[in-house]
């Protein structure tokens, strides 16, 4: 190639900068106001005070672990199933999937609001069928089905797209070769679709952690997530110190489960910049 | 049978993806104003969504406002930083700045939302701002996570070009700048055009790092809905996102055919 002309040179100029002043630095205020009190002087205390948050570090690890679980074992028969549909049902059926997402999750996630709480469109119809009401909004279920319902559709999209790539010859090659339908699902389906899994897992895994309005809207205030926390830290009490240390640890430990999951599933799809 | 059974499967999961979108279709309809139990048929929603007597009508604009200016303005910061890297030959600077790029991508809305925040917060104590969070934070927050999914779209498209071709049209003596706006920017529009649909429809969805970034005196759509806990929801905000989910319909369907089209074309 040749030399790069100046334009080439300049015209990455208000990126740079942007990245600079927007991505980078915001992260080292993070660590900044982590380790500092609200005076600014240096101390550990935000760090220290996390223990009490324990808990709900786990739960909140527990329970996205429980959504990514739930949404890979229904996503992957789904992008399955599509996958094999004629060139045109596969598209709509893309369409369809992608719809909600275009909505807000807001609003879903109030709808499902309306038809899960007290007396909501489950427990009206339960109660007009002689059963006795129950109790549905508040419990980690609800909170967990939250965010499958949510985030599914980020799981099933990589997959599809990696299972729409199989050749169909592929897996008549399987067959001639005498593979049974299992041995051609273990062998040849899932090696290759391996890339969409891995990063299906971390679409639903970064924003089930995180989330707070699932928690508030569909725990009912009762179950209390990182992202919670870290909204009544910031929103509520003005706490901005401790909110940084929360962010700060929630960030570290997403790129340390990042980091093993690549570590154990191989090279993930880093065909983003190719 | 093992069709069937995928089938059942497959229509089951499409229920309960829409389930929550039939139900506030149908409650838009209610004639009661609760959205759990239905009192009839009615239009007032509607009604009222037009004729002003709700105050959604500035949520809304500014909503649109906030998707408009920010998409285009990431989509130029973007674009040029696509071509940017594009050509970056040090292989660690490409890295780096990749790295970069992929930060707001892989960090949860919430930590970029709040490292935003603390942010324009430690500026404006600097500055002794009373008020630090105002539509500008908000328009930089959004600036800020659309720039990479406009890369994202651009970035694959230069590397389908072919590289001779801006060396082409130079032989053939334009100026570097005319070969750029006239070979190599036609070339790699669609990922422009992407890249700018995808920022916009981010910027109208998103609600968490809004909801840190924003002050008291700009509201967009998904904070109004939000903030809307403390008094119950009411079915004008369902007939308002029946209206919504109608739009983004026809544009899904629209965009489906004509690119359903182009491929005829192309064979």
């Amino acid at each position: 190639m040749k030399n790069r002309t100046f334009l080439q040179r300049i015209i990455g100029a208000p990126y740079i900068f942007w990245a600079a002043v927007f991505i980078v630095v915001p992260l080292i205020i993070v660590v900044y106001y982590s380790f500092t009190d609200a005076a600014g002087n240096f101390t550990l205390d935000n760090m220290k005070n996390l223990s009490d948050y324990g808990q709900i570090f786990r739960d909140s690890i527990l329970y996205s672990l429980a959504a990514t679980a739930i949404s890979l074992i229904l996503a992957y028969p789904f992008a399955y199933v599509m996958s094999r549909k004629r060139e045109k049902t596969q598209q709509i059926m893309m369409v369809l999937v992608m719809l909600p997402m275009w909505m807000s999750l807001l609003i879903l996630t109030y709808s499902w609001m309306n038809i899960l709480e007290r007396q909501g469109i489950v427990n009206t119809f339960l109660t007009k069928i002689g059963l006795s009401p129950m109790t549905l909004i508040g419990t980690p279920g609800a909170v967990i089905f939250g965010m499958v319902y949510n985030y599914i559709p980020y799981m099933i999209l990589p997959i599809y797209s990696v299972m729409s790539k199989i050749e169909p010859s592929v897996l008549e090659a399987a067959e001639d070769l005498g593979s049974g339908s299992v041995s051609k699902l273990y062998r040849v389906i899932l090696p290759l679709s391996m890339p969409g899994v891995v990063s299906g897992i971390t679409m639903v895994f970064v924003p089930s952690v995180s989330t707070f309005y699932i928690s508030q809207k569909l725990g009912d205030g009762k179950i209390l997530l990182v992202g919670d926390i870290i909204e009544r830290q910031i929103q509520g009490n003005y706490n901005y110190n401790s909110g940084a240390a929360l962010s700060f640890v929630l960030m570290v430990l997403i790129i340390l489960s990042l980091a093993l999951m690549k570590l154990f599933a191989g090279e993930a799809d880093d065909s983003l910049y190719v | 049978m093992k069709k069937t059974i995928g089938n059942i499967f497959v229509g089951l999961m499409y229920l309960i993806l829409y389930l929550p979108l039939l139900v506030m279709v149908v409650f838009s309809f209610n004639a009661g104003s609760s959205t759990s139990v239905f009192k009839g048929l009615s239009f007032k929603w509607y009604v009222e969504l037009f004729t002003n007597s709700t105050d959604v009508g500035v949520p809304v604009r500014n909503t649109l406002i906030l998707a408009v200016v920010s998409a285009v303005i990431a989509t130029v910061i973007g674009t040029a930083a696509a071509v940017y890297i594009y050509y970056v030959r040090s292989k660690l600077w490409k890295n780096t700045l990749n790295t970069v790029t992929n930060i707001p991508m892989m960090n949860p809305d919430i930590v970029t939302g709040v490292s935003l925040m603390l942010l324009f917060v430690f500026v404006g104590r600097l500055v002794g701002a009373v008020n630090s969070l105002n539509f500008f934070t908000l328009l930089i927050a959004h600036i800020t996570f659309n720039i990479p999914y406009v890369i994202l779209n651009v970035l694959p498209k230069l590397n389908q070009t072919d590289p001779h071709l801006a060396e082409a049209a130079q032989d053939l003596g334009s100026t570097p700048t005319e070969s750029f706006f006239r070979v190599v920017l036609p070339a790699i529009m669609p990922g422009v055009t992407s890249g700018f649909m995808m920022a916009f429809t981010l910027s109208l969805d998103d609600f968490i790092i809004s909801y840190y970034t924003t002050g008291t005196d700009f509201q967009t759509l998904p904070l109004y809905i939000f903030n809307m806990v403390k008094k119950p929801v009411k079915p004008h905000i369902y007939a308002l996102y029946s209206i919504i989910f109608l739009l983004v319909l026809a544009v899904l369907l629209f965009t489906n055919i004509s690119g359903m089209k182009d491929k005829k074309e192309k064979k």
